[in-house]
C-alpha cells in the first residue's frame, strides 16, 4: 500500500539525514520533499503541508541545525517540533459554567460520531468527574435519531431529554436545559443532526440554539478518515458557530489522520478528545504529539530511537544486531536484551511505538505483560548454558526441569521456546526489508 | 482516434442500460437543484449522459445522426436533448479549462496538481498524471494549447477507466429471473443504511418488489433506522432484536423474500472499520450465508464509500474486497464539497466501479454515477478559481 512505502521512504531518509555529520541545503531538500509527500499521503491540506514544508525548510538550513554538532538529528528534531507545535498541546479539559448546568453542544457533518460522541463524554464526565449529565435529543430529521441516543442513554442509565421528532431542535434545547435546572443535573449535553458546512439553512438552525443556550462548549465532531474537505467544514464550522474544540473519532482505524493537522492549524482550535471505538467508553483525551508521529507513517519511531540511544550502548548494539542477522541469537542475548528493553519502558508501549508492529504476523502471538517478563527471565534462568544456545536440545523431561526450577509451567516453557522462535523469524524478516532498497535501517536493540 | 471519440466507446454500453433510468423523471427532476449545486456548471447532464449505437457499434459524431438513430430506437424527445447538452458541455468545459490557460507551462501544471490533490486524488496518483501529461506533451512536441488540452482530458478519464476497455457497466446488476441479493458494506457512518432506503425507493419504482434485511444489530438505533425508511419508502423490513448474530438476520431475510415472492433482497449490515479482524470475518460469515442459501448470490456486494473521506478510502476498498469481493461502490455526500477523487484510483488499481452516488439526505439523492459529471467535478474549482482572479 501506498502508505507504507512512503514511511519506509522517509524512514530511509531520516535514517539517512540522521546519522550526518553535516547536512547540506540539497540533503535538507531531499528530506522536506519526502516529508511533503508523507503528509499529502496522510491527507493533510495541501495549502497546510506547503506552509509547514516551507517552515522546516527555514529553520533546516538555520543556525540552529548548521551549528549543532549533530546536525542530522537536530533536523528530525526540527520536523518533529513543528508537526507537534502545530497540533497544539495536550488539552483534554471541558469547561465548567460558574452556574450549572455546564452546556455542551455537538455539532458537525453527518455520520461524523456525534451522537456515540455524546454518549461517550456524559460517560467520561460521570466516571471521571463524577457529574451527572442529561443527553438532549436535538436531531430530528435522521431516521431514528431520537431511539438512537435514547438507546445510548439507557445502555448509561442516564436521563435523555427528547420530544420526538415533530418539535423544533431550538425548543427542545431551551427545554432540555430548563429540564437539567429543575433536576439538578450538572452537564447539558446537545445532540444535533449532522448537517453540510454549506447548509444554510441548517447552520442556521445552529446559530440559534447557540444564541439561546450560549454553550460552555461547541464541540466539532470530525471523522479522522476524512481528506481534503476537513479544512472547508472546520473553517466554515469555526467561522458560523466559533467553536470552542474538536473531538476526533473512529481513530481506532487505520488512518492516518492527517485531517486533524490541517483542522487544527486552519481553525487553531485544540484537538480535545480521541474517539478510539464504537463502545460508550472508548474515548481518549487527544495526543497530540502521538498524532504527529502516527501522521509521518513512524509510529512512534523518533521516541523510541531517543529511548533506544538513551539505553543502549552502541558497541553492543552493534554486535547484538551482526547476532541478530546470522540468526545466532540466543536466550542469553535474549535476557540482555530484554534488561535494556526494562529500562525504557513497558514492553507493550514500545511495541506500539514500532511502525507497522501491529501489522506484524509474528507478534499477535508474544505476549506483552510486563508481568510475564518476570516469568520469562526465570524460565531462562532456569536453563542450563547449553540450552540457552541451543534451543533445539530442548525436549519433555528438560522443560519440565526447567518449569520446576522456574517455578512455571511446562506450558509456559513452551510458549516462551515458541515466541522466542517466532521473534527470530520476525528478525529475519526485519533483514529482509534492511536489504531491500528502500533501506528501513532498523536496528532496534531488544528486536 | 480524437478523445471524445474514445470517450463515447468506453461509455455507448453504460448508456444503453441507462435508458430505463432517465425515464424516471419525477424523482430525477427533485435532484437537480443539488446536482447543480455539486457541479456548478454541469446543467442536466448528470441524469442524462446518454449517448447512442447502432447495432453495428459504430459511434455517430453528428448529432443529426444520433438523433436519428435514437428515432429508430424509439428514445424519448427528452432524452435526446440531454444527450445534446451532455455532450457539447463536457467536451467544451474541459476544453475551456485548458484553453483559459494560455500557455501549458510549470503553473498549469502546478495548479492542476493542486486541484486534483485537494479531490482526493491522491498525491501519487497525481504526480503520476502530471508526469504522463508531460512526457506526451513534450513526446509529441505539442506548443499548442489546443492540442494540450486534448491530451489532458484523455488522461483524466484514462485514469478512471485504466487499461478496463471491456466496458464493464456501471449498472446494477439484477438476477432477471428470481431473487437478487444486494450485500452492503462499509465502514462507520458512510451512509449504508440511508443508501439501502434510497436504493429501495428507486427498485420500488421501477416495479420491483424489495424486502430489507436489518444486519446491523449492533449500533444504537440502526434496526429503529432502517424500519424507518422501510415505512417510508413502504417495503418489508425483516428484523431481529439489537444484539442478535446478524447472519441469522440476513438468513430469515433470504427466506421472507423468497416466500412473498421478492425481486430484491437489500441487507444492512454494522458499520466496522476494515482493520478489525473480527468484524470483518462477520461480515466474510453473513456473505456465505447468502452464497450458500441462494446460488449466484450475492449479485451486488456494494462498499458504501463517503466522498468526504480522504486516501484511507483505498485500505477500504481493498480489505473489504478481500472479506466480501465488492462488485461496485456507491459514493455518498458528493453533496457536500468533498470530490471524493480517491475513487479514481480504487477503479485504476482495484477495477471496481462506482455504481451510484448519493447527493443528500432525502429518499430521491440517489443517482446513478456520471464518469463524465465526475471527472468534471474534480476540477471544476480550478475553472472558477481561475476566473475569479481574472
Ligand atoms: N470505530 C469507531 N466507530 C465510531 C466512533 N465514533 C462513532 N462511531 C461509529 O460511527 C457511526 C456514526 O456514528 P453516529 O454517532 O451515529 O454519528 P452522528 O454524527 O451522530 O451521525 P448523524 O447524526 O447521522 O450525523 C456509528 O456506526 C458509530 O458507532 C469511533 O470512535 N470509532
Ligand atoms: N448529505 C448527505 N448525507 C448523507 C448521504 N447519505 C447518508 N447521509 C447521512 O449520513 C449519516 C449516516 O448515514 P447512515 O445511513 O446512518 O450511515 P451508515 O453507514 O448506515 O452508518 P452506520 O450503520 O452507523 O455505520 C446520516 O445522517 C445520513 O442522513 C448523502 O448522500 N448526503
Ligand atoms: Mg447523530
Ligand atoms: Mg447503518
Amino acid at each position: 500500500m501506498a502508505f507504507e512505502g512512503l514511511s519506509d521512504r522517509l524512514q530511509g531518509t531520516i535514517q539517512k539525514i540522521k546519522g550526518k555529520g553535516k547536512v547540506t541545503e540539497q540533503d535538507v531538500k531531499e528530506m522536506t520533499r519526502e516529508v511533503r509527500l508523507a503528509l499529502l499521503e496522510a491527507d493533510v491540506n495541501f495549502k497546510v503541508v506547503k506552509d509547514f514544508v516551507k517552515r522546516v525548510r527555514e529553520r533546516a538550513v538555520g543556525q540552529e541545525v548548521m551549528e549543532s554538532l549533530t546536525p542530522g538529528q537536530q533536523v528530525i528534531k526540527v520536523v518533529k517540533e513543528e508537526l507537534t507545535d502545530l497540533m497544539g498541546g495536550d488539552e483534554s479539559k471541558i469547561a465548567v459554567a460558574s452556574k450549572p448546568p455546564t452546556v455542551i453542544m455537538m455539532v458537525g457533518l453527518q455520520g461524523a460520531g456525534k451522537t456515540t460522541t455524546t454518549g461517550k463524554l456524559a460517560n467520561h464526565l460521570r466516571k471521571k468527574q463524577n457529574r451527572s449529565p442529561l443527553l438532549v435529543a436535538a436531531d430530528v430529521y435522521r431516521p431514528a435519531a431520537v431511539d438512537q441516543l435514547k438507546t445510548v442513554g439507557t445502555e448509561l442509565d442516564l436521563p435523555v431529554f427528547e420530544k420526538g421528532t415533530d418539535a423544533n431542535p431550538v425548543d427542545i434545547a431551551r427545554e432540555g436545559i430548563a429540564q437539567a435546572k429543575e433536576d439538578h443535573q450538572d452537564y447539558v449535553i446537545i445532540d444535533t443532526a449532522g448537517r453540510l458546512h454549506v447548509d444554510h439553512e441548517l447552520m442556521d438552525e445552529l446559530q440559534q440554539i447557540k444564541q439561546l443556550t450560549t454553550p460552555d462548549e461547541i464541540f466539532l465532531v470530525v471523522d479522522s478518515m476524512t481528506g481534503q474537505d476537513a479544512v472547508n467544514v472546520a473553517e466554515s464550522f469555526n467561522e458560523q458557530l466559533d467553536i470552542s474544540g474538536v473531538i476526533l473519532t473512529k481513530l481506532d482505524g487505520d488512518t492516518r489522520g492527517g485531517a486533524a493537522l490541517s483542522i487544527k492549524a486552519v481553525t487553531d482550535k485544540p484537538i480535545k478528545f480521541a474517539g478510539m471505538g464504537e463502545k460508550l467508553d472508548e474515548l481518549e483525551p487527544f495526543h497530540p504529539e502521538r498524532m504527529a508521529s502516527r501522521i509521518l507513517g513512524m509510529g512512534d519511531m523518533l521516541t523510541l530511537i531517543e529511548k533506544a540511544q538513551d539505553q543502549v550502548d552502541e558497541k553492543r548494539a552493534k554486535e547484538l544486531e551482526s547476532k541478530m542477522r546470522s540468526a545466532s541469537f540466543t536466550f542469553d542475548d535474549f535476557l540482555e536484551q530484554m534488561d535494556q528493553v526494562k529500562n525504557m519502558g513497558p514492553l507493550d508501549e514500545l511495541v506500539g511505538m514500532i511502525p507497522g508492529a501491529n501489522k506484524m504476523k509474528g507478534l499477535k502471538n508474544v505476549s506483552l505483560d510486563d508481568k510475564q517478563l518476570v516469568h520469562v527471565e526465570a524460565i531462562i534462568k532456569s536453563m542450563t548454558k547449553h540450552e540457552r544456545q541451543d534451543p533445539s536440545l530442548m525436549n519433555a523431561s528438560r522443560k519440565k526441569r526447567i518449569a520446576k526450577g522456574s517455578g512455571t509451567s511446562v506450558s509456559e516453557v513452551n510458549r516462551l521456546l515458541k515466541q522466542f522462535e517466532e521473534m527470530k523469524k520476525m528478525m529475519k524478516q526485519m533483514n529482509g526489508m534492511q536489504k531491500g532498497k528502500k533501506g528501513k535501517g532498523m536496528n532496534l536493540p531488544f528486536m | 482516434m480524437s478523445f471524445f471519440k474514445k470517450l463515447k466507446d468506453k461509455f455507448v454500453k453504460e448508456h444503453d442500460e441507462h435508458e430505463q433510468a432517465t425515464d424516471d423523471t419525477t424523482t430525477q427532476e427533485d435532484n437537480e437543484e443539488q446536482t447543480l449545486a455539486n457541479e456548478t456548471q454541469e446543467t442536466e447532464s448528470t441524469s442524462s449522459s446518454f449517448d447512442v449505437e447502432e447495432p453495428d457499434g459504430e459511434v455517430h459524431e453528428e448529432l443529426s445522426e444520433a438523433e436519428e438513430a435514437a428515432e429508430q430506437e424509439g428514445i424519448a424527445l427528452k432524452f435526446r436533448k440531454g444527450l445534446e447538452k451532455t455532450r457539447s458541455s463536457f467536451s467544451g468545459k474541459i476544453n475551456d479549462l485548458v484553453a483559459k490557460y494560455r500557455t501549458v507551462d510549470e503553473d498549469f501544471f502546478e495548479d492542476l496538481e493542486e486541484v486534483l490533490i485537494s479531490a482526493d486524488v491522491g498525491v501519487n496518483t497525481v504526480m503520476d498524471m502530471i508526469d504522463e501529461l508531460k512526457m506526451e506533451v513534450k513526446r509529441r512536441n505539442i506548443k499548442d494549447t489546443e492540442m494540450v488540452k486534448e491530451v489532458i482530458s484523455e488522461k483524466l478519464v484514462d485514469i478512471y477507466y485504466g487499461d478496463d476497455q471491456s466496458g464493464e457497466t456501471e449498472e446494477l446488476t439484477l438476477n432477471p429471473d428470481g431473487l437478487s441479493i444486494i450485500l452492503v458494506v462499509g465502514v462507520n457512518g458512510v451512509g449504508k443504511t440511508t443508501t439501502i432506503g434510497k436504493m429501495a425507493h428507486k427498485l420500488k419504482q421501477e416495479g420491483k418488489k424489495v424486502t430489507l434485511a436489518a444486519g446491523d444489530t449492533f449500533r444504537a438505533g440502526a434496526i429503529e433506522q432502517l424500519d424507518v425508511w422501510g415505512e417510508r419508502v413502504g417495503v418489508n423490513v425483516v428484523k431481529h432484536a439489537a444484539g442478535s448474530d446478524p447472519a441469522a438476520v440476513i438468513y430469515d431475510g433470504i427466506r421472507s423474500a423468497q416466500s412473498k415472492n421478492a425481486d430484491v433482497l437489500l441487507c444492512d449490515t454494522a458499520g466496522r472499520l476494515q482493520n478489525k479482524v473480527n468484524l470483518m470475518n462477520e461480515l466474510a460469515k453473513v456473505k456465505r450465508v447468502i452464497e450458500r442459501e441462494v446460488p449466484g448470490a450475492p449479485h451486488e456486494v456494494l462498499l458504501v464509500l463517503d466522498a468526504t473521506t480522504g486516501q484511507n478510502a483505498m485500505s477500504q476498498a481493498k480489505t473489504f474486497s478481500e472479506a466480501t469481493n465488492v462488485s461496485g461502490i456507491v459514493l455518498t455526500k458528493l453533496d457536500g464539497t468533498a470530490k471524493g477523487g480517491i475513487v479514481l484510483a480504487i477503479r485504476n488499481e482495484m477495477e471496481i466501479p462506482v455504481k451510484m452516488v448519493g447527493l443528500g439526505e432525502k429518499v430521491s439523492d440517489l443517482e446513478m454515477f456520471d464518469p463524465h459529471a465526475f471527472v468534471y467535478g474534480l476540477f471544476a474549482d480550478m475553472v472558477e478559481e481561475y476566473e475569479e482572479e481574472k
